[in-house]
């Protein structure tokens, strides 16, 4: 089988990037999550695939996104939500980088906590979530303790 | 690790070991009465954004026992937290005014805040004024906890071993979280008596589940009076219910009476953190398991030592 640079077989509807990040093995559902979080819904060219067919996981979401690289820490930050993830750095059409995301430790300042009567949403706090659990990912409020799995971690914005 | 200067947000920040290090300080107090020079010149500020009785006055009592001084405020009322003054505004400035700070507060989280303010101001230079918590929203009370262990191992003589029956509000209980959480340092059995609503939150249990602990759910106190070394009543806390309608589904549903205490061992003892409404009897106020007035009363040893050793006054 024919394997493209960013890493897709040919055949998929999806188009091919020249330079850019493509975000492959997205759990169904997630990606429109997950490019909002990272912000990519701003401007750049983004491709969205949702319930693709994935031979190791039956369906998976897909991000291709132009002219945009993932830091470290934006790649911890998929992990949360799609632990199996994987990122594929394409330059000059070339697949240069595969990387695989790993679970931070501490995510600082983007969730919300589900808790209301936490005091990071009744007062100006930065919010810090810390994992407890890595599978399933569980997260906890650094303040106030609540948990939650990250799935149904709240992002601001 | 060193109590000086230590926060006291979390029973979680404290090993069984640091525990037991607080209570011989406290049982040394008791016996050997306390030092009213210990703690002369210094000053404690006691921030009580919501109602309290008990601790409150037992901070006092414990800081003037050791020749603290103390400045306070009881309800945001008559405070600049009226005018709209946040938090944090607020610990910075009695930061200059104090060399602790103990802080009651209706938010889940206050005093993890509260103390993380103080800790970046003494990363700027100033000196470090450390926090207790006396109880932030629906999330912890570790000096409550603190007495409620001594409280088991002054009436029973140990912790390990013993079923320890929690009743009540467990969902917005806080001192139900920390107990549960402290208790998880020892191994002992613990019984959760609540509606289904009000049952224990699910990362209190998952936590008791990592630590091995055998802990199961039960609806009515019937279920678990006979075998409970330890009966831990809660008020249901109207004040933390979101909806009224919520509130008056469970509330009076749990009441110890004389004849509950019927199907109760000789050995066993009666706690409660207070205020109580009805969930006790008055009339079993009188039978030698009733214990939570002497409970009530160890506060003040407790936040005695705990005062001296985070602020010096012993190692």
């Amino acid at each position: 089988m024919n394997v493209r640079a960013d890493g897709m077989k040919n055949g998929l509807i999806v188009s091919p990037i020249e330079n850019g990040t493509v975000i492959d093995h997205l759990p169904p559902g997630r990606a429109v999550r997950i490019a909002k979080m990272l912000g990519l819904t701003e401007g750049a060219v983004v491709i969205i695939g949702q319930n693709l067919r994935s031979t190791k996981y039956g369906k998976k979401d897909l991000i291709k996104v132009e002219n945009r690289f993932l830091s470290d820490e934006e790649c911890s930050r998929i992990a949360l939500f799609a632990p199996n993830a994987t990122v594929n750095i394409i330059r000059n059409s070339e697949l240069v980088e595969k990387r695989k995301v790993s679970i931070p430790d501490v995510v600082e300042g983007i969730a919300i906590c589900s808790n209301a009567n936490c005091i990071t949403n009744k007062e100006p706090v930065p919010t810090r979530m810390v994992t407890v659990s890595r599978s399933p990912v569980t997260i906890a409020c650094h303040y106030c303790g609540y948990e939650v799995k990250a799935e149904d971690l709240l992002l601001r914005g | 690790m060193e109590f000086l200067n230590r926060d006291i947000v979390s029973i979680r920040d404290f090993s069984r070991e640091e525990l037991e290090n607080v209570f011989a300080v406290a049982r040394g107090m008791e016996k050997n009465g306390y030092d009213a020079t210990l703690l002369n010149g210094r000053r404690i500020a006691l921030l009580f954004y919501e109602p309290s009785t008990r601790t409150r006055l037992s901070f006092q009592a414990a800081a003037q026992s050791l020749g603290a001084a103390t400045i306070w405020f009881a309800g945001a009322e008559g405070t600049s937290v009226m005018k709209g003054e946040t938090l944090k505004d607020t610990i910075e400035t009695v930061a200059n005014y104090a060399d602790a700070i103990v802080i009651r507060h209706p938010y889940d989280g206050a005093a993890r805040w509260a103390a993380e303010i103080t800790t970046r101001r003494a990363a700027k230079g100033e000196k470090k004024v450390p926090v207790i918590n006396g109880g932030d929203g629906r999330n912890e009370h570790p000096t409550q906890t603190m007495l409620d262990l001594y409280t088991i191992l002054q009436s029973q003589g140990r912790i390990d071993g013993l079923t320890i029956a929690m009743v009540g509000d467990l969902k917005y209980g806080r001192t139900c979280h920390s107990l549960a959480y402290a208790l998880g340092m020892y191994s002992c059995r613990i019984r959760l008596v609540a509606p289904e609503q009000l049952q224990m939150p699910s990362h209190v249990l998952s936590y008791l589940g990592s630590r091995g602990i055998e802990c199961t759910q039960h609806a009515a106190i019937e279920e678990v009076i006979g075998e409970a070394d330890i009966l831990y009543m809660t008020r249901i806390q109207r004040e933390r219910f979101p909806d009224e309608n919520e509130y008056n589904r469970v509330r009076g549903l749990y009441r110890v009476t004389r004849k509950t205490l019927q199907s109760a061992k000789p050995t066993m003892r009666l706690m409660h953190p207070l205020p109580r409404v009805d969930e006790i009897s008055v009339d079993v106020d009188d039978d030698a398991r009733s214990y939570y007035f002497k409970q009530a009363g160890n506060g003040v040893p407790i936040r005695a030592a705990l005062l001296a050793m985070v602020l010096g006054g012993i190692s």
